[in-house]
């Protein structure tokens, strides 16, 4: 009987923390946004639409036209696609690879996290914007997922870390040790005894590494190493970047995908503060 | 049924694993079925570590114990699993020992589903409820609820229940009602004492002399991790050989006297002897330069089932002897 009331303890909290109504709101908004933006334009992202080449913002080009005549409208919404790809693909990753191995490290202890840690330690210190500037640099065809896996791949480290040390201290609990007296196997163990106590702070992780894989895809595009099919917001500002449109004052042309992926990370970590404190009693403010 | 014979557990400590913690060193005794033992030692003791290593927790470092002449560490997958059919365990702490997010009797199902998943629903829940009404609790009282919503003596009540469920035989009581309030603290001592009478061997795990007297055939008092004095629990507690024994039965709180009288030698702090009698730097009868310093005296059995490691074990006696007449 008391099952419904803790989840709706957890609803009424959620609903009544302005952090995550704010929070949410702004990423729901661009997510809505990614899939009826494309419905309210007849271009596609390269086409150049426009004659008179670059132009501010008007009632046919609503976010304006680049230097050579594209529509900057067309480019964002699509951009967006690849941006929340990026998100759910290599956060989700970077999530399920941290998770893992921070699970089985902290689990089963002695040699094997000792092994598990060393790579996890190896991983966290090799400069990852380094490692993906190479790895962009010599692959053949790069597209918006490839990116994301390889963006996943390189992110897990610190989750790793953080779920090892939780997990070592519920495996101490005593619940644990009763598990392993009713003969339960270690995956059973970890999936039903251990993961459950934490997962409110799983879902942390997933929202932070959503976030990190955006702004890693962002910084990767900007440099030129991002996808070389498709458009995301990175891109999109490489290229205003790369044809002046900060010296030309073509401010139309690279604010919009800045301003978004400002709002959608921001957005995230206030999401990620409001749940914080909807699932720790300690934090909230009423 | 489980013999314990030198076994000992060996932790590798410091930076790079260059010292050893001996927790347990070669403890040998054995628990016959339907017979209550008690395992009595202050904290740090080992006595913990010697239930865990029993309930295949933590690994053995040296030594074997035998289930039915079988050594338990060879036991793997479905072996294991039959093992744990028999021997189960049940924690120090009630509320540490169920998850905190799920109701307390998911460890009945858990019980099910790892070892009767033929039986049928309604058989099972059965059985839940007999093995409830066994343990004292009412099950339209206990059921379905949180573990926070049920007190530590209904929780540790609720685990002798689940091992009901299995076929248990022998069952490894760490500490079970040090965290109880006193008035149901006896209820769980008889539920152990009931259960013993039918058949099931208990390792009654304790830093609490009275209790241990109360419910047990046998005791082994064990100091630093090694066995100090065992034997037939009477002949322990009337006539008290080693002088840690002596000095525990000392500091039993009596309601006749008060501290001062009975504080006695607590001053010595441990030290790092290896050679010698593990209870040394502590002891009031060692002899400073004699055979105590360099030598670890062995387990000798002075009568019948009653084996003292202390080299003083008359010394000891008389000292006791004539302080009582005082």
């Amino acid at each position: 009987m008391t099952e419904p009331k803790k989840k709706n303890e957890f609803l009424y909290f959620a609903l009544r923390n302005n952090k995550l109504r704010i929070g949410l709101t702004v990423v729901f908004f661009f997510l809505v946004l990614t899939f009826v933006g494309p419905q309210f334009t007849d271009y596609t992202p390269y086409a150049y639409v426009n004659p008179m080449g670059a132009q501010p913002p008007s009632s046919e080009h609503w976010f304006g036209t680049t230097m050579f005549g594209q529509d900057v409208f067309t480019q964002f919404v699509f951009g967006l696609q690849a941006t929340f790809l990026v998100g759910i693909v290599g956060g989700g990753l970077g999530t399920l690879i941290g998770v893992v191995v921070g699970f089985v490290a902290g689990y089963r202890g002695g040699i094997v996290d000792e092994i598990l840690s060393t790579i996890t330690n190896i991983v966290l210190v090799i400069p990852t914007l380094a490692i993906l500037l190479i790895i962009a640099a010599y692959l053949e065809v790069r597209g918006v997922f490839t990116e994301s896996i390889f963006i996943g791949c390189t992110a897990w480290p610190w989750t790793a870390r953080a779920v090892r040390a939780q997990t070592f201290s519920l495996r101490s609990r005593e619940f644990v040790d009763l598990a392993r007296l009713s003969g339960m196997n270690t995956w059973k163990i970890i999936f039903q005894e251990v993961a459950p106590n934490m997962m409110s702070y799983l879902l942390l992780v997933f929202i932070l590494q959503f976030g990190g894989a955006i702004l890693n895809a962002a910084t990767l595009d900007f440099i030129g190493l991002g996808p070389m099919e498709g458009i995301s917001l990175g891109m999109m500002m490489q290229y205003a970047v790369l044809w002046g449109a900060l010296h030309l004052g073509h401010w139309w042309w690279f604010v919009p995908p800045g301003a978004a992926i400002m709002a959608i990370v921001g957005a995230l970590y206030v999401t990620n503060v409001g749940l914080d404190e909807v699932f720790n009693p300690k934090l909230r403010e009423m | 049924m489980l013999s314990l014979d030198g076994v000992s557990k060996v932790y590798q400590v410091g930076t790079f694993g260059g010292k050893e913690l001996h927790a347990v060193s070669d403890v040998s005794f054995d628990v016959t079925d339907g017979a209550v033992v008690s395992l009595i030692g202050e904290s740090g003791s080992g006595k913990s570590t010697i239930g865990k290593m029993i309930l295949r927790l933590i690994s053995i470092s040296a030594g074997t114990i035998l289930s039915d002449g079988v050594d338990i560490s060879t036991l793997q997958g479905r072996a294991l699993k039959e093992y744990y059919r028999n021997v189960q365990g049940v924690f120090q702490d009630p509320f540490s020992s169920y998850n905190p997010i799920f109701k307390a009797d998911r460890v009945f199902k858990t019980i099910r589903e790892e070892f009767f998943p033929q039986v049928p629903g309604s058989e099972w829940n059965n059985r839940v409820e007999g093995a409830l009404q066994v343990v004292g609790l009412n099950p339209a009282h206990v059921l379905d609820k949180f573990p926070h919503q049920l007190s530590g003596g209904q929780l540790q009540r609720f685990l002798i229940a689940r091992a009901l469920l299995l076929d248990v035989r022998f069952l490894v009581a760490d500490e079970i009602i040090s965290m109880l309030d006193a008035s149901t603290r006896i209820d769980v001592l008889n539920l152990l004492a009931d259960l013993k009478s039918r058949g099931l061997s208990v390792l009654f795990i304790t830093h609490d002399l009275s209790l241990g007297y109360y419910i047990s055939e046998r005791s082994v008092i064990l100091y630093r991790g090694c066995v100090m004095e065992m034997g037939r629990t009477e002949k322990i507690y009337d006539r008290p050989l080693h002088p840690y024994t002596q000095m525990l039965m000392a500091s039993v709180p009596r309601l006749d006297r008060k501290w001062e009288e009975a504080a006695n030698v607590m001053k010595g702090q441990q030290s790092d002897l290896i050679s010698g009698c593990v209870y040394y730097a502590r002891c009031p009868v060692a002899a400073r330069n004699g055979m105590c310093s360099r030598g670890r005296p062995a387990l000798v059995e002075v009568e019948d089932d009653h084996f003292v490691a202390c080299f003083h074990a008359g010394i000891g006696t008389m000292a006791t002897a004539r302080s009582s007449e005082r």
